[in-house]
């Protein structure tokens, strides 16, 4: 049963073949048998879990269900949960219990489905590889050793395990694409302001986006569904009315014009991560696409712009972890204010985070703001530019989603610029706030490989047709990691 | 460009974080790598370019000037590291 993907499970749960109680059941067996080696949960809920799903079997009796009720989800360690630990990876926020639901939680919730916990992610996000965490790294389900990505890490490695059909994510520069590619699922970031930000504790707010991970396109449109939509608690949400993502899936895609931005398969990219991106372009063409090359000039500035933007927004919203109101407190005293900020800071943040936070006060400080802020947010628009200008000629567009598949815990940690261009293809998505997703396209060395797709402003329909069709004509995405079949 | 360590604890001292020796030496050495990761910037010519904060240029959007809000002071302060008769305590830092 938990290697059925959440389509197959509803469908599961109407027929009355099994309850909600004993799916959620069965996969919190599977938590707890599996997750010391994975360590993909922070925390994990299992009594709000059979809670949850007793009300969903009423709900399914009484004939009241939607397709997400009684479906168990995790939650990235990012969404605020009410009455649950609410972490962010961080010892600054290990003891925060928050007092509300984020707006994707509630959703969610109010659709029926069921939480087992909250999965581990880099450091308020800031990383590629989920090894930032203050809970510790995150083993990939493919190979033990092995990073799962980041920073939706734990989200990306219990979907793979199958721990969870599904589970939320966020992605600020790829930290759903990413993850979603080395461990072999399906990950979808929206368009900026698709899905609200409100009660999702902000990285970096220009850029950070929530989304689903899970094994297909057809869950992924599912869980769009439920989690879209304008929220006036979020000063950014779109008011637009969120389309009929699960409807659209059907459509094929002949005819559909495919740009496939030529530099993205240059040196950086690892030649059997390329031939496998190859062969799923050309698996695209036979279902009747049509590719053809698109420029995306400013492509390779992405990761500067991005390392301008972020951290400078990084540092201004986490100027509010004071160690007063919330938080963590150091327990040695300071002799004035000033110390007792520092201190509380200096021993609640990690290594990464304190790094952007201080690249961050570095760009916007006086003498240095137009050189590197205002810099920064002139090349974002050229980059958004150049996507703007591919889409005049193309529907959608497609390459790798990473430069190589997973890679060593540890190999990276000492570099940051290294682990930073980890980013490079997800990043300008990001940049110009359009939908992408990854989908997994085959395997170099028994690793998963993922396909990025990237669409105009609020296309995510057509991002997740895309990503269906191809998952009708190839069986990557049901390819599943030996250790936890 | 590297950083030096001077320029760095003037950054940790506006940033209000407490940095160990370690992680200074650390720091020196990892932000001058970012730094110079960022300067490829510089290079490019945006004399006729704007600036672009939001990805979809949406204005912000406004909302009546009402109380929305209800007082959750005690629910609110259950997160605080030290309470006292509903005020929030910090170490004695006025002389």
């Amino acid at each position: 049963m938990h290697t059925q993907t959440l389509a197959q499970l509803s469908k599961a749960l109407r027929d009355k073949r099994i309850s909600s109680r004993e799916l959620t059941a069965l996969l919190l067996d599977r938590i707890a048998a599996h997750d010391d080696s994975l360590n993909c949960f922070i925390t994990t809920t299992p009594e709000l879990a059979l809670e949850q799903a007793a009300a969903a079997d009423a709900r399914i009796a009484a004939g009241e269900a939607t397709p997400l009720t009684g479906i168990p989800i995790a939650h990235k360690d990012i969404f605020c949960t009410s009455g649950v630990r609410t972490s962010c990876g961080s010892r600054m926020l290990h003891e925060f219990v928050s007092p509300y639901d984020a707006t994707v939680v509630a959703r969610l919730a109010a659709a029926g489905t069921v939480t087992l916990g909250k999965t581990n992610m880099d450091e308020f996000a800031m990383g590629s590889s989920n090894e930032t965490s203050f809970y510790g790294a995150v083993q990939n389900p493919w190979r033990s050793g092995l990073v799962p990505g980041g920073s939706s890490g734990g989200s990306a490695a219990a979907v793979a395990a199958r721990l969870c059909p599904a589970a939320t994510g966020t992605d600020t520069g790829g930290s759903i694409r990413q993850p979603a590619a080395l461990t072999g699922v399906t990950g979808l970031k929206p368009t900026y302001g698709r899905v609200s930000r409100y009660g999702m504790i902000a990285f970096a707010s220009s850029l950070d986006q929530a989304g689903p991970i899970t094994r297909t396109a057809q869950d992924a449109a599912l869980m769009l569904a439920a989690m879209s939509g304008f929220d006036e608690r979020d000063s950014t949400s779109l008011t637009d009315p969120v389309p009929d993502y699960v409807g659209e899936l059907a459509q094929r895609i002949d005819g559909l014009r495919i740009g496939v931005p030529e530099n993205f398969f240059d040196a950086g990219l690892d030649a059997d991560n390329a031939a496998a991106v190859r062969e799923a372009l050309a698996e695209l063409e036979r279902l009747g696409a049509k590719l053809s090359a698109v420029n995306l000039r400013n492509v390779h500035l992405s990761v500067p712009a991005y390392y301008v933007v972020a951290p400078a927004e990084a540092s201004s919203n986490l100027s509010r972890f004071d160690g007063i109101r919330f938080g963590y407190r150091s327990a040695r005293a300071g002799d004035d204010l000033r110390e007792f900020y520092m201190r509380n800071r200096g021993e609640g943040f990690g290594q990464e985070v304190k790094r952007r936070i201080l690249t961050g006060t570095y760009v916007l400080s006086a003498g240095y703001y137009d050189a590197y802020y205002l810099q920064a947010q002139k090349v974002r628009r050229l980059i958004s530019d150049d996507f703007a200008a591919a889409f005049k000629e193309v529907d959608v567009i497609a390459g790798p989603t990473t430069p190589t598949p997973a890679f060593p815990i540890g190999q990276k940690m000492d570099d940051p610029v290294q682990m930073y261009l980890n980013d490079i293809y997800t990043i300008g998505a990001n940049l110009a706030g359009l939908p992408a997703m990854s989908v997994p396209c085959g395997f170099v060395d028994d690793l998963p490989v993922g396909l990025q797709l990237i669409a105009p402003h609020r296309a995510e329909g057509l991002l997740l047709r895309v990503a269906h069709q191809f998952q009708l004509a190839t069986d990557w995405h049901t390819r599943q990691p030996a250790a936890f079949a | 460009m590297s950083l030096q360590a001077e320029a760095i604890e003037k950054l940790c001292e506006l940033a209000r974080l407490e940095v160990t020796d370690p992680e200074m030496a650390d720091f020196t050495s990892k932000l001058s790598r970012i730094v110079d990761l960022v300067d490829q910037l510089q290079a490019v010519d945006t004399s006729a370019t704007r600036p672009l904060a939001h990805p979809l240029e949406l204005p912000q959007r406004l909302r009546p000037d009402v109380v929305t809000e209800s007082d959750e002071r005690a629910l609110l302060q259950r997160n605080a590291p030290d309470v006292g008769n509903g005020l929030y305590l910090v170490p004695k830092v006025i002389e």
